[in-house]
C-alpha cells in the first residue's frame, strides 16, 4: 500500500499545479506587448469603470486573444489525447485523420471565391472540417466495422488528398492572397476575437468525455481486453471519434492548423507520470491551453512589430522537446 | 448445482476451417477444464467464443441458463474473466493501475475505485507474487512478471468463470506451479469454474478434472481427465509419439 500512495497523489498535485499555471499564462499574455503595461493595469479587467487606451488594449485585444488561445490549446490537447487512445497510436495527433485539411480547403476555397468577412471564412472552414470528418467516417466504416488501422489509413489518405488540393489552390491563387493563406495554414490566433464559441465547444467536449473516461483506460489496453471487461467498443469509438473531430474542427476554424500541441501535450502529461485518463484529460486541457497562451504571446512579441504565426513558436518549442522525450527512452 | 456455462450443438469455423462441430459442453462450479490441441486447432477461438467475444457459426451458449447473446457485455464481464495469450501495451501505466482495470465492470461510470477495490487488486497482486510492484511501470517488467500481472488483473475481476489462454506462457517452473496452484485454489474454494488452454499434458493431468481435445478438423473428444488423458489420445491429438511413465500421482507424458 505504501508504494502505491505516492503514485495516487501525483495526479491531483499535478492538476493543482497546472490549474495555477493557467492564470499565470493569462497574466503573462495580458501584460506583454508593444504597449507597456504594469501590474496595476490588470485591475482594469475586473474594474468595469476604468477606461483609456491601456484598458482597451487589455480587455479588447489581449484578453479575447488569450481566451481564444487557451480554448484552442485545450481543444487540441484533448483531441490529441483522445485520438491517441482511439487509434491506439502514441504518434497520433488531432490532424492525422484529415480534419484540418478539410478545414484548410474550405477556408482557402472561400478566400479564392472572393468571399469576404471572418464569419464566412470560419464558416467555410468549419464546414470543410465536418465534411472531412464524415467522409473519413463513412469510408473507413465501409461494409464491416472499422478497425483502428482501417480508420488510420483512411484518414491519412484523405489528409494526403486535402494536402494536394491545398497545394493546387495555393498554385492557382492570386499572389495577394498567398500571404494570408499561408498564415492560416501555419496557425494564427490574430483572428480569434470572439472566443465564446471555442469555449462552448471545449466545455461540451470535455463534459461528453466524463461518462466514458474510465472506458478509455480500458480501451488503451486493446479492444479485446476492453470487450472482455464489458466495454461496448463500437459506440465508444464512435463517441471518441466525434468528440475529437469536433474539437479539432473548432480549433482549426479558430486558429488554423497549429502543430505539436495536440501531439506533445498528452505525452508531456504521461511523462510526468499521469497515465489514468481521468487525470490525463483535464491535465492535458490545462497544459495545452496554458502552453498555447504563452506561445501566442511570444509569437506576437518576439519580433514585434512582426507577428509570427504561432505555429512557428509551437514547432520551435515542440520539435526539440519531442526529440528530448524520445531520447529519454520513451517506451 | 447450477450449471455455469453450457453449449448446445456449437459449431465454430475460422477461415473455412472447422474448429468444432456440434460441441456439447457443460461446465459446473468447482470444475477445472483443460483444452488441448495442436497449433492452429482453434483452442483460442473456442475460448473467445465461450467468452462471447465472437459469435459461433451455429448452436447455443448459455451462461447461468440464459443465452449468452442476450447478455450485455458488461453483465458478461461481471461473471466471465479471460486471460489473453498476449498483451499489447502501447501506453505507459503502473502495475496497480493495470490490475485495477479488473474492477471496471463493477463500477458505475462516475465512480472511482474504492478502498475495497484497491484491496482486491492488492490481494490479487500478492497472490501472484507481485507485492511491492504496485508503482512499477509495466514496460519495465520482464515477460514472466508481465504475465503474472495479467493473471492478477483477471483475478481482480473475481469472475465465476475463469478462461485462461496458455497461462503458463513466459513463466518459470516455480511460477507455473505456484500460479496454477493459486488459480485452482481460487476455483475450488470459491465454487468457481476454470477453462484453460494448455500445451503441457502433464500440467493438464495435474490441474484439470475435465479435458476437451480439439483435433483441428471439427472432431473433438470430451471426458474426465482419467478417461481420456492417456498416451493413445495424446498421440492422435498431436500426431507425435508420446510415452507414458508412471509417477507418484498418475502418469507422466513424455514426447518421443
Amino acid at each position: 500500500m505504501a508504494g502505491y500512495q505516492p503514485a495516487l497523489m501525483r495526479g491531483p498535485i499535478l492538476l493543482i499545479a497546472l490549474a495555477l499555471l493557467a492564470p499565470l499564462s493569462f497574466i503573462f499574455a495580458l501584460l506583454t506587448g508593444s504597449v507597456t503595461t504594469s501590474w496595476q493595469d490588470l485591475w482594469t479587467v475586473i474594474d468595469t469603470s476604468s477606461s483609456g487606451v491601456t484598458h482597451n488594449i487589455i480587455t479588447e485585444l489581449r484578453l479575447p486573444r488569450a481566451l481564444g488561445a487557451f480554448a484552442t490549446g485545450g481543444m487540441l490537447a484533448l483531441a490529441g489525447a483522445l485520438m491517441q487512445v482511439l487509434l491506439r497510436n502514441p504518434l497520433a495527433d488531432p490532424y492525422i485523420l484529415g480534419v484540418s485539411g478539410g478545414a484548410a480547403v474550405g477556408a482557402l476555397g472561400a478566400t479564392l471565391a472572393g468571399v469576404a468577412g471572418t464569419i464566412w471564412l470560419t464558416g467555410s472552414a468549419f464546414v470543410g472540417a465536418l465534411v472531412s470528418m464524415f467522409l473519413v467516417f463513412a469510408l473507413a466504416r465501409g461494409e464491416g466495422s472499422w478497425t483502428p488501422t482501417r480508420l488510420l489509413l483512411t484518414g491519412v489518405v484523405i489528409a494526403a488528398g486535402w494536402g494536394a488540393l491545398i497545394s493546387f489552390l495555393l498554385a492557382i491563387g492570386p499572389d495577394q492572397h498567398l500571404r494570408g493563406m499561408l498564415f492560416w495554414l501555419m496557425g494564427d490566433l490574430s483572428n480569434a476575437s470572439a472566443p465564446i464559441g471555442a469555449w462552448l465547444i471545449l466545455t461540451v467536449g470535455f463534459i461528453a468525455c466524463i461518462p466514458i473516461v474510465r472506458q478509455l483506460n480500458v480501451l488503451a489496453r486493446g479492444e479485446l481486453q476492453a470487450s472482455a471487461l464489458g466495454v461496448d467498443i463500437a459506440p465508444l469509438r464512435l463517441q471518441i471519434y466525434l468528440i475529437a473531430s469536433l474539437m479539432t474542427a473548432a480549433a482549426v476554424t479558430v486558429a488554423g492548423s497549429i502543430g505539436f500541441i495536440g501531439l506533445i501535450v498528452p505525452h508531456l502529461v504521461r511523462l510526468i507520470g499521469v497515465n489514468d485518463q481521468r487525470l490525463l484529460l483535464p491535465a492535458a486541457v490545462l497544459l495545452g491551453g496554458s502552453m498555447l497562451v504563452i506561445a501566442d504571446t511570444l509569437a506576437r512579441t518576439l519580433l514585434a512589430p512582426i507577428q509570427l504565426p504561432v505555429g512557428v513558436i509551437t514547432a520551435a518549442i515542440g520539435v526539440p522537446l519531442f526529440l528530448l522525450l524520445l531520447r529519454r527512452g520513451y517506451r | 448445482m447450477n450449471t455455469l456455462l453450457a453449449t448446445n450443438k456449437l459449431d465454430i469455423t475460422v477461415a473455412g476451417l472447422a474448429i468444432c462441430r456440434a460441441l456439447e459442453l457443460t461446465i459446473d462450479p468447482g470444475q477445472c477444464w483443460g483444452i488441448l490441441g495442436k497449433n492452429g486447432s482453434g483452442k483460442t477461438t473456442l475460448l473467445h467464443t465461450l467468452a462471447g467475444l465472437r459469435p459461433p457459426d451455429s448452436g447455443i451458449i448459455t451462461l447461468l441458463n440464459k443465452r449468452l447473446d442476450q447478455w450485455s457485455r458488461r453483465d458478461i464481464a461481471k461473471h466471465v474473466g479471460i486471460l489473453f495469450q498476449d498483451n499489447d501495451d502501447r501506453f505507459p501505466s503502473t502495475v496497480m493501475e493495470t490490475a485495477l482495470i479488473g474492477r471496471h465492470p463493477f463500477l458505475p461510470a462516475w465512480r472511482w475505485e474504492s478502498k475495497l477495490d484497491q484491496q482486491i487488486a492488492l490481494d490479487a497482486l500478492a497472490a501472484v507474487g507481485m507485492s511491492e510492484f504496485e508503482s512499477r511501470i509495466v514496460s519495465t517488467l520482464s515477460g514472466g512478471e508481465r504475465r503474472r500481472l495479467s493473471i492478477a488483473t483477471v483475478l481482480t475481476q473475481q469472475p465465476d468463470l475463469l478462461l485462461l489462454d496458455e497461462p503458463t506462457n513466459h513463466l518459470d517452473v516455480h511460477y507455473q506451479i505456484a500460479i496454477l496452484d493459486t488459480v485452482t485454489q481460487y476455483i475450488i474454494h470459491g465454487g468457481k469454474s476454470l477453462v484453460m488452454v494448455l500445451h503441457d499434458a502433464n500440467l493438464a493431468s495435474r490441474y484439470c478434472d475435465h479435458i476437451v481435445m480439439l483435433y483441428g478438423d471439427g472432431k473433438y473428444d470430451i471426458g474426465s481427465s482419467a478417461e481420456i488423458l492417456d498416451a493413445n489420445h495424446l498421440q492422435r491429438l498431436y500426431g507425435h509419439v508420446v510415452h507414458c511413465l508412471p509417477g507418484p500421482n498418475g502418469d507422466f507424458f513424455i514426447p518421443a
